[in-house]
């Protein structure tokens, strides 16, 4: 990974901060190489940039943060660009780029699993105008009509003469050529590198020590700050008193940004962080500074049998048919907040002049993070920009560019200086936008056979639109709280044909932002539809998988027959050992697991195998798909074993990973999965599969011990036997 | 001033003499490789080896470190030539972000030191390091390939 190209000056001074830092032990910031160079060699179109020795080099808009984005996307460049995959190389525009060419490289926002399944065509478009242009300068060389010429391999080849130029030499005739209007993109029968599980291009910078994350970078100058805000969000800073601190070792300055926050900079993190500490602070945390949890958990409960709620599915008439059914079952779930806990603290380094501001920062959201510089440095857009380095983790954390403002606001008081704001564990554990927590009441009506007549769902609790964008409110109503239980469309809808169906939600917003939390809504509305299934199966005489087959629709019952068939799901277990099953629909995909869980006399559960069966559509690199689904699985176990968020006097009450503990490898189940992409459409698999991870899991705890746990995590449950 | 042994090098370090090794490796000596995660010795993001040691390297303070072997990620690999570990964390893919491997990398180092055929007990009582992108299946395939090798 590179970065772009167009910043050699500024590279140059990072590789001096390199060599001044550590270069003679071996240390070597990775994106300086090639900087000389870079002015002279030529992209061929926005997306491919080829250098004489043949080197290609792809341009990325979203962002790497674990998924393999990187990857997988240059994967659908380069196999239409028909390039050499050894020679293949990544960097980033950056988002000041994008808008001064009329944003070429569109949208650089990576969230929702959006990367390839939003961008996949555009980018091939990129590869395959490339790859024409490379063999127009090959016909124009050869005086040749290019129709005689075909391109495979970083190699252009006159079919009729045999004769063969290399990208490297036709890349600068290339770029001076008009890009064709229209390209015919490959049938996918043709295709060669997607759907290969090729290998990620960004692991051995991440094995030795050398790959630079945003809480990694330096400027020559630099100095390096700490924040603490309002613990309570819509607090304000009431006092501090800086002189206690500013003689304390390293100490350069004490600032207040926002009304709500202290900021401490000195020469380095450890000195910002003790005089922080010692920093006296008092807060007006507000009105909201004596809610409890108890308040909060009150309001979702009320929630659940108001009577006014926003409609998100709807079907004949489910009140109704619930009254007259031959059988009701009833139950309500809960689901708590979770913090991100990315493993790299929010952090971002800006510089600040009167008349130039630029940011470096791991980001999902490039353009956000500039637009959010921009205004907190007061400037115009053209004259700020931000660099993207790699994420430590996002999971939809780093959509947001609050700690950016932060690191401009503090910038700004420090003109010509950069200054690396990074945030505590504690600070990023406290002022997050967590995953949104919800109640939801389930409601079900049998006839006589087992059918399901009727069924209500009534969701109670936050929106993350009210929280983020209450503009994007419809008429009040959030859309994005329906996530798996859409009536229809591409992206999240409900599997479940049931003729008399309603689905609504009671918003309850409690004070505590609400974000983006890797899966976001499909998480918890997957946990309630699909562990209230097996309640409703149970209640219907019948298996678990035979009473969701009866009512799935083809693409979905398909999944789930994958996954069971692969789990051995019927078949004779290890004794004690029970299988829990479930499925949903989600950013485009449609996944299923089975889970294998056993439960001890005193409790102990213990989690031996989960199988995944994922339909993306298209799968364009098993390799990677493989280790998005087993990450899933940690991701969505983590928040069902331990994963809480809970609220004292207003603030939130967890602070590290010693109160808010995630799974560590000693719980990590043994995973396989089932890829069985069905072609013709394009689905995301950075998500989806962490929502069926829980609801299995408790189905097959209930298996095993015959209690229902219908509220998260389960480490407040006793599964212990008899209790 | 302390003078530390880094990676089979004296190296100065001006710091506070209670400021953890976490900072006066990343701060002080530019080893930005090893990495913050929580402070509090929970996530093991800051591992490094003393004398062969695991440690986590925020709960070190510079005082406590004389002239002690410090290894950190920067000093596995011999003339760019990636240690077995580190090659097969390369072969089976096994960062996704990559943010927490350095440590995972060193419990590792020091685990396969000591045992070089764990068991997965073994595994899961030595590698307690947390990964948010969830690595762990390729983390135990990549030390069961190490010991096969």
């Amino acid at each position: 990974m590179t970065i772009q190209t167009s910043l050699g000056r500024r590279h140059f001074l990072v590789s001096g901060a390199a060599v001044a830092g550590g270069f003679s032990l071996g240390f070597r910031i990775p994106f300086d190489e090639g900087a000389a160079q870079a002015a002279e060699v030529k992209e061929v179109n926005a997306w491919v940039v080829i250098h004489p020795d043949d080197k290609v080099v792809i341009r990325i808009a979203r962002s790497e943060m674990g998924q393999g984005t990187l990857t997988g996307l240059a994967q659908l460049v380069a196999e239409e660009l028909e390039c050499d995959w050894s020679k293949v190389t990544t960097e980033y525009p950056t988002p000041g780029e994008n808008l001064r060419r009329n944003r070429v490289w569109r949208n650089f926002s990576t969230g929702g699993s959006r990367g390839i399944r939003e961008s996949n065509e555009y980018v091939r478009e990129g590869g395959a105008v490339a790859r024409e242009m490379l063999i127009a300068a090959a016909a124009a060389e050869w005086k040749v009509p290019a129709g005689e010429c075909t391109a495979a391999d970083s190699v252009v080849t006159h079919t009729p003469s045999g004769r063969k130029l290399g990208y490297g030499h036709l890349a600068a005739a290339a770029a001076r050529l008009d890009p064709p209007k229209q390209v015919k993109l490959k049938d996918p029968k043709d295709w060669k590198l997607i759907g290969k599980p090729l290998k990620r291009l960004d692991t051995r910078e991440k094995v030795n020590g050398s790959q630079i994350y945003g809480i990694d970078f330096r400027l020559p100058n630099m100095l390096v700050a700490t924040v603490k805000a309002c613990p309570v969000p819509g607090g304000k800073l009431k006092s501090h008193d800086a002189a206690k601190v500013e003689k304390m070792p390293g100490v350069k300055k004490v600032v207040a940004i926002d009304g709500n926050a202290v900021v401490v900079v000195a020469d380095t993190y450890w000195n910002a962080h003790t005089a922080l500490a010692a920093l006296p602070v008092e807060w007006d945390t507000g009105k909201f500074g004596d809610v409890q949890q108890d308040a909060i958990t009150a309001m979702l409960k009320e929630g659940l049998d108001a009577s006014e709620a926003f409609i998100g599915n709807k079907a004949g008439d489910a009140k109704a048919a619930i009254a007259g059914a031959a059988k009701k079952v009833e139950a309500t779930y809960a689901f708590p907040w979770q913090y991100h806990a990315t493993m790299e603290p929010m952090n971002a380094t800006a510089l600040y002049t009167p008349e130039k501001c630029e940011v470096w920062c791991g980001t999902q959201n490039g353009e956000a993070a500039l637009a959010v510089a921009a205004e907190a440095a007061e400037l115009p857009v053209a004259k700020c920009d931000v660099y993207k380095l790699m994420l430590g983790g996002g999971f939809g954390r780093r959509g947001r560019s609050d700690y950016v403002r932060q690191a401009v606001l503090v910038a700004k008081q420090m003109p010509g200086t950069p200054v690396k704001l990074i945030w505590s564990r504690e600070e990023d554990a406290t002022h997050c936008q967590y995953h949104p927590t919800t109640m939801c009441k389930l409601t079900g009506g049998l006839d006589a056979s087992g059918k399901l007549v009727g069924l209500q769902v009534r969701i109670s609790g936050q929106s993350i639109l009210a929280s983020l964008f209450p503009q994007s409110l419809q008429n009040g109503k959030d859309p994005a709280t329906f996530q798996g239980l859409q009536p229809g469309g591409p992206e999240a809808a409900f599997g479940y044909e049931v003729p008399n169906l309603l689905i609504d939600h009671a918003m309850r917003n409690p004070h505590i932002p609400a974000g983006f939390w890797r899966g976001v809504n499909v998480n918890q509305n997957a946990i309630y539809v699909e562990c209230f299934m097996d309640e409703l199966a149970e209640a219907a005489g019948q298996d678990p998988l035979a009473f969701r087959l009866g009512m799935l629709k083809p693409k979905y019952a398909t999944v789930l027959k994958a996954a069971a068939e692969k789990a051995g799901y019927g078949k004779p277990l290890p004794e004690g050992h029970h299988h829990g099953i479930a499925q949903v629909m989600g950013y485009g995909s449609y996944v299923a697991g089975v889970a294998e869980v056993s439960v001890s006399d005193d409790g102990t559960l213990r989690m031996h195998k989960i199988t995944a069966a994922t339909d993306p559509g298209y799968g364009v690199n098993p390799w990677l798909i493989d280790r998005q689904v087993a990450g899933s699985f940690v991701y969505g176990l983590s928040a069902a074993l331990y994963g809480e968020i809970t609220v004292k006097d207003g603030a939130v009450e967890q602070t590290n990973f010693d109160s808010y503990n995630v799974m560590r490898i000693d719980e990590m189940p043994e995973v396989a999965v089932a890829l069985v992409p069905s072609g013709g459409f394009w689905g995301g698999v950075g998500e989806p599969t962490i929502a069926v991870a829980a609801p299995a899991v408790l189905n097959g705890i209930y298996k095993a011990t015959g209690k229902r746990v219908r509220e998260l995590p389960l480490m407040n449950q006793n599964l212990k036997k008899g209790a | 001033m302390a003078v530390l042994n880094v990676n089979g090098k004296s190296l100065e370090a001006n710091a506070d003499p209670r400021t953890p090794l976490l900072w006066v490796l990343r701060d002080t000596l530019g080893l930005t490789g090893t990495k913050y995660g929580c402070g509090i010795a929970q996530c093991g993001a800051c591992t490094v080896l003393i004398d062969g040691v695991a440690t986590r390297s925020c709960q070190v303070p510079l005082s406590s470190v004389g002239r002690k072997k410090i290894t950190t990620i920067e000093g596995l690999a011999q003339g760019g030539t990636l240690t077995k570990i580190q090659q097969a964390w390369v072969d089976l893919d096994v960062p996704q972000c990559g943010y927490c491997q350095s440590g995972m990398i060193m419990a590792v180092t020091a685990l396969l030191a000591s045992k070089p055929q764990p068991t997965d007990d073994d595994i899961n009582a030595a590698i307690t390091n947390i990964c948010r992108c969830g690595t762990y299946k390729q983390v135990r395939e990549a030390i069961h390939a190490v010991a096969k090798a």
